[in-house]
């Protein structure tokens, strides 16, 4: 079975600085991968050329549901099925609920004029189904920068589900937020693995990772430095390979554990 | 999408819960706002000037006039939601009319000399944006040198001499933009009220309108859900410079005569009406209607300071604390909403 994203060789560089370099990365259907590394290892870049965001440079190998790739941008990448949920910067403060959860996928009529209308019982829908607001105070005109962090990351990955997204990637969802707003964003990674769907989790917190995934990949200066099946190691051990990569940029055995791409069937 | 939650969160943040009128307020807080201002200075003026308010020729006269700066003002509103700003306005209007002054004197026609004036101010536009965006001039500074440079471009081109336009009354292009409907309704007032609700609906009823509020609020995430920022503060300058040659145009056959120093006086009024109806100098919010609103109040304001006795001097003065006190009370507003 193909696995849902691909990619061989991918290196990109600004000017002179590489920020990855010779990356190979797979992801399979229905896979959880935790995506761990220091700041700016390359996580962010990586991510950035997979959602088109970014484009690598000549002679990396791309492909998403076996099919090749060449010329990847952020449109595309969301036709294919691609979503992205980044860390605050995903949502537009000063605009209401409605107009975040369709940014730059607005609903039109038959005269191609915005269909309001829908959008907002659409969103008042998805406000008390899957968000969990419950107070009649918010409604989908209220405006995002009245709400709390949770809140907010509630609307962006219920964003992200909304659109039928096969590849979800969550771009550090827990920072900042509180115990059982964490609590809340991890339940959503289990129900994107409950709904059959694949998921990238990029967080620097191993203990919010560990839980949810089905494989952890570590990034290091722009190289993918080791990756592991989450049934292959304890959390302990985890931690150690971690420091061993902090410490030396690299893992003895990573070799071994390289070969491990994939776990899906 | 499925909803498989079983346990929906408690209720969230105690928000008090407000009512159809609550919720009314809160989303026009900047159009009724900027509606009682309005009220409050007509009031003023009335009791000044009881002489000059009670009469109808002050409101025939703001109808007539208004507009000149009112035509710009409305579409200017996009480039300050947007993030940008444009200062170029006043040398554009001059910049449409030196290609109207160009082409009728070859051709002899009137409408082509209108056309070639739109065509000028959408180019001006599109220079604008091209600095902008693919250069990377912060718009300030790119739109003070494109105003030095137009100006100069229509004082090289014209040199210097203006051109008289009384035949413009023999074509269909003056009762159609500074006619008087009716003998009374000045002609530019309905194009300013039709220029405002086609801004309208491009604002807050098409996706291009919908990508302006979020690239003014918030660009990095409007560019990471694919809207083409660049595209789209491209179009918002060409709409200005279309603009501002229309308001050239129309300025130039009310007096019957275009003068190459065409849309002095302008800038200051222009940008005072765009934030007194309430658009945030820091993008991402602002209304229509609110410049709508506030270019009359200008207006107004401008007629009564002379009419209550005051030396016109003072104009520049009140513009000046309009903007002033305008953009301070939404940084202060902004403050207190972190």
């Amino acid at each position: 079975m193909d696995p849902f994203l691909s990619m061989k060789n991918v290196s990109k560089t600004f000017g002179e600085v590489s920020a990855l370099h010779d990356v190979n990365f797979e992801i399979g259907k229905n896979e959880i991968v935790g995506l761990l590394g220091d700041n700016g290892a390359g996580k962010s870049t990586l991510v950035k050329v997979i959602t088109g965001y970014y484009q690598p440079d000549e002679g990396s190998e791309f492909s998403i549901k076996g099919q090749r790739i060449d010329h990847l941008t952020v449109p595309k990448a969301r036709e294919l099925g691609i979503e992205i949920v980044y860390q605050e910067r995903a949502l537009a403060d000063k605009q209401s609920v409605w107009r975040n959860i369709f940014l730059g996928r607005e609903m039109t009529n038959k005269w191609g004029l915005l269909d309001i209308k829908n959008m907002r019982s659409e969103t008042s829908r998805l406000m008390h189904s899957s968000m969990g607001f419950t107070s009649s105070a918010i409604t989908p005109d209220s405006i995002v920068k009245t709400f709390s962090g949770g809140e907010r990351q509630g609307v962006a990955i219920t964003r992200a589900l909304y659109f039928k997204a096969d590849l979800i990637i969550l771009d550090e969802p827990t920072m900042g937020l509180s115990l059982s707003e964490t609590r809340k964003c991890l339940d959503f990674v289990n129900r994107i693995k409950a709904e059959g769907k694949s998921c990238i989790f990029i967080d620097h917190n191993i203990f919010h990772v560990y839980p949810v995934c089905d494989r952890i990949v570590v990034v290091d200066r722009g190289t993918i430095a080791g990756q592991y099946m989450k049934n292959e190691l304890s959390l302990q051990q985890l931690i150690d390979k971690l420091q061993q990569v902090a410490h030396t940029g690299s893992l003895s055995d990573s070799e071994a554990a390289a070969g491990a791409t994939g776990g899906h069937e | 999408m499925s909803d498989t939650r079983k346990n929906p969160a408690p209720p969230k943040s105690a928000k008090a819960p407000v009512g159809i009128v609550g919720r009314f307020l809160r989303r026009y807080t900047i159009q009724i706002g900027i509606v009682f201002v309005g009220v409050f200075i007509w009031l003023l003026f009335l009791m000044g000037a009881p002489q000059t308010f009670l009469r109808r020729d002050i409101y025939i006269s703001f109808m007539s006039t208004t507009p000149f700066f009112a035509l710009m003002a409305l579409p200017l509103t996009l480039i300050i939601i947007i993030g940008e700003m444009d200062l170029s306005f006043p040398s554009t209007m001059a910049f449409g009319m030196m290609a109207f002054d160009v082409v009728f004197v070859a051709s002899g026609n009137f409408y082509l000399g209108f056309l070639a004036c739109i065509l000028a101010g959408a180019l001006a536009g599109y220079f604008n944006g091209i600095l902008v965006v693919k250069i990377g001039i912060p718009s300030l500074v790119a739109t003070i040198g494109t105003q030095f440079l137009l100006r100069g471009i229509v004082m090289v081109v014209t040199n210097g001499a203006g051109l008289g336009l009384t035949d413009v009354q023999n074509t269909l292009l003056y009762p159609l933009f500074v006619g008087r409907i009716g003998d009374v309704v000045p002609a530019q007032f309905v194009w300013t009220i039709g220029i405002g609700v086609v801004l309208w609906i491009i604002l807050n009823r098409t996706k291009f309108g919908a990508h302006v509020y979020l690239t003014g609020d918030n660009i990095e995430s409007a560019r990471l859900m694919g809207v083409n920022v660049n595209r789209t503060k491209i179009l918002c300058f060409i709409i200005v410079g279309i603009a501002a040659a229309f308001a050239g145009f129309v300025v130039s056959e009310e007096v019957m005569f275009f003068w190459p120093t065409l849309g002095e006086g302008y800038m200051l009024n222009t940008l005072a009406s765009v934030f007194l109806g309430g658009t945030s100098a820091y993008g991402g919010t602002g209304t229509v209607f609110g410049t709508f609103i506030a270019s009359y109040i200008i207006g107004a304001i401008n007629a009564g300071i002379v009419a209550v006795g005051m030396t016109g001097f003072w104009t520049s003065v009140i513009y000046g604390l309009i903007i002033v006190v305008s953009v301070s009370l939404q940084s202060l507003l902004n403050k207190k909403m972190k």
